[in-house]
């Protein structure tokens, strides 16, 4: 009876009863969040949308002007991630959109463009970049890209010094950067495929430079092409050259554990080194075989 | 013993909505606040001290009242609200003397949270797409705001260093958004035209305030040590949020843009922080996977919240000023909460 009483004493009223205030959840299982996405553009600005459209509007140039034809496109894994390296020509680079056409055409897989954050930066430009599968070239995006995401992508280790040397040092290929992709390709566990790319350095060659106007305008270079002759909406398109791209054997760092903070720069210079080598080589080998700039 | 938890910035959003749900907490014995202005929600047990903005009597109350806890949510984010004088004064000067208090010696304080923003992570193209805890900004800080950020963190860092008796949270916070705060994204979409920059559609990522305050609330209950990036799962193109939203964007010049709203903003035409322009053109990602790791589950994604953000407002249109959820009747309460002829031992049906 005593307790009974007790039981119907007043006792404070908690104020949680009161204030509506949702507390984290305490559930074991995460209920997926209901995400009311509209638009198809993922966590790199791709979108799908757009790519389908480019993929319509480039076909054409890429199948007539440029008549691309690839070579050992069984290198390049149907799934899983694989960083993707090749040489870089032309002022206006015509490589980039051709290896990243044919590969989401004849693999039907996405494949993002690493690239420098000059393009991030430009208004409009960085947009259209974005929303066609370029990324910053940051080493935890490339790593998220590749080892969480298991996707492909490609870079340039030669950067703006690829495509900003003029039409006599075509097909020799500049430095490849620091190295970086390749500690890229280490830690997050995936092969690099070299890929020689032929076509591009005459599809827009520079006579020479203009140091003093590229650094006016911010520019990493500003090129007097011979695509300007034909005036100034020539100016902005690409000579037919014909394109011819081989896939190399993917390299595989088998003995390095991935995820490590730091690797060997001596190791990294020299696989750095190898594979520049083993694009160079490809590229003579290429350049031996043709026999028409036009035609292959 | 309950814990004795001690909030900074009691009139701030943050501060009441933490208040309130602490007072709902039975093992918090006492909640302290501390704040400029009056409180401007509704508290049963809260006790208000009013302080000036340094803090400068910050000590004395920490020692009077032996809090374990300390909440710090005073950190302005937001430079459209005072001037820089004054953020200088609140965050870095008040963080200080904070800390100084905490860390007097036999001092009785072993939890501290803090909340800070990603605005310390800066925004700039060089930028990775998720900033990781362990990451640096890329580019220096430009505005008062991420300076006096940066040197808060700074005193944070030094008091974990010196105190590792104490377990600190530092929580850092991406654009939060809802309908019952006030920052300048949410601002920016209640114009009739949304502010955009030519040429530029930066991926957004979001949080919702309701995650904001469990955030807080999470970091107080399960001590976690650590800094921990707190925002809503993915992001989203600034285009497709004012398309939730159901605005139109109004396109600014993407050079020159901060000259050229420097005098509309003196003029108080439009509000837009230097802060929100370099994140209109880049914008910034943050990675959640620590905090997700440490056990917080979030309520909404960034897209989430923009929706639940939009669906808020339209009632609110509908309805009234207030949300449906957080509207009662005052009377009716006080009759529930101290009538005696209110049989307290049922749970309410």
């Amino acid at each position: 009876m005593a307790d009974e009483e007790q039981e119907r004493a007043p006792r404070p009223t908690r104020t949680a009863e009161i204030v509506p205030l949702r507390l984290p959840a305490v559930v074991d299982e995460p209920v997926p969040l209901a995400d009311p996405r509209t638009g198809d553009v993922d966590e790199w600005g791709r979108s799908e949308r757009v790519r389908a459209f480019v993929r319509k509007a480039y076909d054409p140039m890429y199948r007539r002007w440029f008549r691309a034809e690839w070579e050992g496109l069984e290198n390049i894994p149907a799934e899983g991630g694989a960083l993707l390296v090749s040489n870089h020509a032309g002022a206006i680079p015509s490589d980039a959109p051709a290896i990243v056409h044919g590969i989401e055409t004849e693999l039907g897989r996405p494949i993002y463009g690493l690239a420098d954050h000059f393009f991030k930066g430009t208004p409009v430009v960085g947009t259209l970049w974005a929303r066609a599968g370029g990324v910053v070239a940051h080493p935890d995006n490339a790593y998220r890209l590749l080892r969480e995401q298991q996707q492909l992508a490609l870079v340039f280790p030669e950067g703006t010094k690829g495509t900003s040397k003029t039409y006599n040092e075509r097909y020799r290929l500049r430095r490849f950067g620091r190295g970086g992709f390749v500690e890229i390709a280490m830690r997050a566990g995936v092969p690099i495929i070299p890929i020689a790319v032929v076509g591009a350095e005459e599809s827009m060659p520079i006579l020479f430079k203009l140091p003093s106007v590229a650094k006016a305008f911010g520019l990493p270079y500003f090129p007097i092409t011979a695509n300007m002759a034909f005036g100034p909406l020539g100016a902005a398109v690409h000579f037919p050259a014909k394109f011819k791209l081989r896939v190399l054997e993917p390299v595989t760092f088998d003995d390095v554990e991935s995820d490590q903070p730091r690797y060997s720069r001596s190791r990294i210079m020299d696989e750095s080194e190898a594979i520049r080598q083993q694009i160079q080589e490809a590229l003579f080998d290429m350049l031996r075989q043709r026999r028409s700039v036009w035609f292959g | 013993m309950g814990r004795r938890v001690l909030i900074t910035g009691l009139s701030t959003f943050w501060g009441g909505r933490l208040a309130q749900a602490l007072e709902a907490d039975p093992d918090v014995d006492v909640i302290i606040g501390l704040d400029t202005r009056e409180p401007r929600v509704k508290l049963e047990r809260t006790e208000y001290v009013r302080s000036d903005e340094n803090y400068s009597i910050l000590s004395r109350i920490v020692k009077a009242t032996g809090v374990d806890t300390i909440a710090h949510t005073f950190l302005v984010v937001d430079s459209t609200q005072m001037s820089s004088r004054a953020v200088h004064e609140i965050n870095v000067i008040g963080t200080m003397n904070l800390f100084a208090a905490a860390s007097a010696a036999g001092g009785t304080v072993r939890n501290v949270v803090v909340k800070s923003a990603a605005l310390v992570y800066g925004s700039s193209p060089k930028d990775p797409y998720w900033f990781r805890e362990t990451d640096k900004r890329t580019g220096t800080p430009r505005t008062r705001v991420e300076r006096s950020l940066l040197e808060v963190e700074s005193y944070v860092r030094d008091f974990a260093r010196d105190n590792p008796h104490v377990c600190l949270s530092l929580l850092r916070f991406c654009n939060v958004i809802g309908p019952d705060i006030s920052t300048p994204i949410v601002n920016a979409l209640q114009m009739p035209f949304v502010p955009k920059v030519a040429g530029f559609d930066p991926r957004f990522q979001l949080i919702h305030e309701d995650d904001v305050v469990s955030a807080i609330l999470f970091a107080l209950d399960q001590q976690i040590p650590g800094i921990f990036n707190v925002a809503g799962d993915g992001q989203l193109p600034w285009s497709e949020i004012t398309a939730i939203v159901g605005k139109r964007g109004i396109p600014m010049p993407p050079f020159g843009i901060e000259m050229a709203t420097d005098p509309l903003r003196r003029l108080g035409l439009v509000d837009l922080p230097p802060e929100l322009i370099s994140l209109l053109k880049y914008g910034r990602g943050i990675d959640n996977r620590r905090f997700k790791a440490a056990g917080f589950r979030y309520q909404y994604t960034s897209a989430g919240a923009v929706e639940a953000f939009v669906e808020a407002l339209r009632l609110r249109k509908t309805v009234g000023d207030r949300d449906a959820a957080y509207h009662y009747e005052e009377d009716v309460e006080q009759f529930f909460r101290h009538s005696p002829a209110v049989l307290r031992d049922h749970p309410p049906s």
